[in-house]
């Protein structure tokens, strides 16, 4: 046996020409990223925070630790997802004629297949899953959701998805394909590389979590609400989170099963995706949106659901027409399953396909519509606080309009045909997930940060921030839709015509804009981080309706020292009203589950395993795959997994707390 | 249902203090057998040859296989109308409508595309669904 053998077999294909050593721009990262690594793992263990870190966040099963982590990643991501974006944005902008801008075509193609999969799996997942997280069990007077350790489990695979993906920045290169990588482009024969192979096993990992999720957060609304708390007494904003969770439910298999027909095609020769011996490459388009549709609802509806909490506060007015969004919700989830076809209007279906799916995603925008003017008649003759979240909630209302509109006309077949894979459609779903997931993130994440940590956000820099993404969305989109009427397709690196020139100049200057409100969003934290004494507020500072504002600012661990009892559907509101006061004595022990490494471990161990199968190690991917199953095996062995807080410091956490339950604003 | 009907508020982490009851030997002797037979049977069809058509054989298999998915729901999983107050009746409800209409779905769509994208002539065309 030969070294290069021997080498083959301990490294697969991984060698030293997998490392993109000669592009300069990943050089430059390379060196940013490490810089910045190891000056923030120098400041833990300057600062020796590697024992509270791992005590108190990494092992904890606390949902509202979770929820905290899965923020902060979306939030790491997006500044990866971002410059992806101005990346582009910059290339479409210089590469006008004799000009071929800064990409070469190997490097364009990745980046703008890693900023879609960023943005939506990494960025738009971890946002929504990380706001249900906090919010539901405090919405709903529960003390962690129905399957803790699950939950962090969940948010370790979808680490471990992230890992893989950002690997593939220094390790070999992504996927070249677009964001569903499409057969055949992405079998063998046509991406024979491991860019495919990362995309492949990083949304497989991350998938898995998402998928536990959604088991973890049905079970946990179904069984574990207050006593009194029916259905039709639930906060909107857990409606909406019940039924993504059962969409995601329903949906996630489907991805699961097609991308493992897609491995099976690229790993073992199968036939199910391919053009040639029976296979279908079409079939693979319409599989991956029965999924891919429900998917735009899964993270849309958990934005619907922080407006319909964030109107009724800040107006002071009861939600309009409960019953009608509750209903609204659920029609949208049954549609979402009868409308994928349109993302393929142009494969050559019939009149009568076509027309049905034309039909039914038409149909999609009159609950969505029904919602907008519940909203509006909830602000009507209301008393109108624009705090941050409520500017959110309005700059959404006209933005996503808009997006609506032009999802109707691209609904229409004839339309479509002309429109299909246009800018006019990136600007249009641009339009929809800034404008509605993004800004709806934005207005939860200034809503419940008081909840969380017992500070507001700063108000100078949230509104500077406002401006800059909200102004910045129109600069850099509006142009895109110009552009897509005159037909001018995604994903192109190079234009000959000069007149198309301005409108890309003003479209990077947008992308310039959103820069600055991240920029700004950055410093909110910050600023607030600093000056967080001044910004302190008690349990209820925006004067809220629903149960989590019951509770202390940051909620005690246990959430709740009794279980609430629900009378009304606004419950906290309704106990106000009644002058319902805190009690302050008879306390009892407190059951809680205790943190636990295994998510960590085999989140490692899975993250070992893609990468094995990725680069083709078959010795460490079967040695990790033993060691992940063995470990989830141990686990259950592991009896000693939970502990009672005694009464007495129940009592102590209470006591400290009661005053400022108490004091509002 | 219960939807009008409070959940009962979980107070213990582990959740072992409320469980429904989990089926009797009888149950499970039963599910059994009839997996057994109803997996003997396919083969025995095959094998043998006892159904001269293979389309027909095709079909009495899948019907089986259907028959087998509800003796596991049944004698496996507990499910009836009632337990856990009707919710896993309304989630194998809406599991039947999801597994449908992506099914039939699929196939409409996918034999739409094969019957327009193959080569036609233009008074073809013009007849096309």
């Amino acid at each position: 046996m030969t070294t290069s053998d021997l080498a083959k077999i301990i490294f697969g294909r991984l060698s030293l020409e997998s490392i993109p050593y000669h592009e300069p721009i990943l050089i430059g990262t390379f060196i940013g990223v490490a810089i910045g690594g190891i000056a923030v793992l120098g400041a833990i263990t300057y600062f020796k925070w590697w024992g509270y870190l791992w005590k108190e966040w990494l092992t904890s099963v606390d949902h509202k630790r979770i929820g905290v982590m899965y923020i902060v990643l979306a939030i790491i991501m997006l500044l990866r997802g971002f410059s992806d974006a101005l990346m582009m944005r910059a290339q479409q902008a210089l590469s006008f004629g004799d000009n071929q801008g800064f990409l070469p075509a190997h490097h364009y193609d990745q980046v703008f297949t890693a900023h879609g999969v960023i943005m939506i799996f990494f960025v738009a997942m971890p946002l929504v899953i990380g706001l249900m997280n906090f919010v539901v069990p405090l919405q709903i007077g529960a003390r962690d959701v129905a399957f803790p350790f699950l939950n962090n489990f969940s948010f370790w695979m979808t680490v471990s998805g992230v890992i893989l993906t950002m690997l593939s920045l220094f390790i070999g290169e992504y996927a070249r394909t677009g964001w569903l990588a499409y057969p055949p482009l992405s079998n063998l024969a046509y991406s024979p590389d491991v860019g495919v192979d990362y995309w492949i096993w990083g949304l497989q990992l991350s998938g898995i979590g998402t998928l536990l999720s959604g088991v973890n957060f049905v079970t946990t609304i179904v069984k574990m609400r207050a006593p009194g708390m029916t259905m039709m007494k639930l906060p909107v904003f857990t409606w909406t989170a019940l039924v993504t969770n059962v969409l995601i439910v329903a949906a996630f298999p489907i991805l699961t099963a097609v991308l493992a027909m897609l491995t099976v095609d690229r790993y073992l020769g199968f036939h199910f995706f391919t053009n040639t011996m029976g296979g279908n490459p079409m079939m693979y388009i319409n599989l991956i949106w029965i999924w891919g549709h429900p998917e735009v609802y899964i993270l849309i509806l958990p934005a619907f659901g922080v407006f319909s909490e964030v109107v009724p506060t800040f107006t002071g007015k009861r939600l309009f027409g409960y019953t009608s969004m509750v209903y609204a919700t659920v029609v949208i989830a049954i549609l979402s399953y009868l409308v994928w076809l349109h993302h393929f209007f142009t494969m050559g279906s019939g009149a009568s396909v076509n027309s049905f799916f034309g039909i039914t995603t038409m149909i999609i925008s009159i609950p969505t519509g029904a919602k907008i003017f519940n909203w509006l008649f909830t602000m009507y003759r209301g008393r109108i606080r624009y705090e941050l979240p409520m500017m959110w909630t309005v700059a959404f209302m006209l933005t996503f309009v808009i997006g609506g509109m032009t999802g109707v006309m691209l609904a229409v077949p004839p339309a479509d045909f002309v429109l299909h894979n246009s800018l006019f459609l990136i600007a249009h779903f641009h339009n929809v997930i800034i404008g509605g997931v993004l800004f709806g993130m934005f207005a939860g994440i200034n809503y419940w940060f008081p909840k969380v940590f017992g500070f507001k956000l700063d108000r100078t820099w949230g509104v500077r921030s406002f401006w800059l993404w909200v102004i910045g969305f129109w600069f850099a989109f509006a142009p895109l839709y110009v552009l897509g009427l005159m037909g001018v397709t995604r994903r192109l690196r190079h234009f000959d015509d000069p007149t198309l020139h301005p409108f890309f100049i003003v479209a990077a200057f947008g992308a310039l804009l959103i820069a600055g409100g991240i920029a700004c969003m950055l410093m909110q934290f910050f600023v607030s981080i600093r000056d967080r004494e001044k910004l302190k507020v008690g349990g209820d500072p925006w004067n809220g309706r629903s149960l989590e504002w019951s509770t202390t600012s940051p909620p005690p661990q246990y959430n709740f020292a009794f279980t609430p009892v629900v009378h009304d559907l606004d419950a906290w509101w309704d106990m106000k009203a009644r002058g319902a006061e805190h009690p302050t004595s008879g306390y009892h022990a407190i059951h809680m589950p205790k943190n636990t490494a295994t998510g960590v471990v085999l989140g490692v161990l899975a993250t070992a395993f893609g990468f094995a199968m990725i680069w083709y190690m078959w010795w460490l991917a079967a040695i990790s795959f033993v060691a992940m199953i063995g470990y989830a095996i141990f686990h259950t062995f592991n009896y000693d997994r939970d502990y009672y807080i005694p009464a007495e410091e129940v009592a102590r956490t209470e006591g400290h707390r009661t005053p400022a339950v108490a004091t509002q604003g | 249902m219960s939807i009008d009907t409070p959940a009962p508020h979980h107070g213990n982490p582990t959740g072992h203090d409320h469980l429904e009851p989990h089926g009797s030997m009888k149950g499970y002797l039963t599910g059994f057998i009839l997996s057994v037979i109803l997996t003997a049977v396919p083969f025995w069809l095959v094998m043998d040859h006892v159904i001269t058509s293979p389309g027909w054989t095709t079909a009495t298999i899948l019907f089986l296989a259907a028959v087998q998915i509800f003796v596991h729901m049944v004698y496996f999983l507990h499910m009836n109308t009632r337990s856990e107050g009707g919710w896993s009746m309304l989630a194998l409800i809406f599991t039947l409508v999801m597994v449908i209409i992506t099914l039939s779905g699929s196939i409409w769509v996918m034999y739409h595309l094969n019957a327009n994208m193959m080569p036609m002539t233009p008074a073809m065309a013009e007849s096309a669904p």
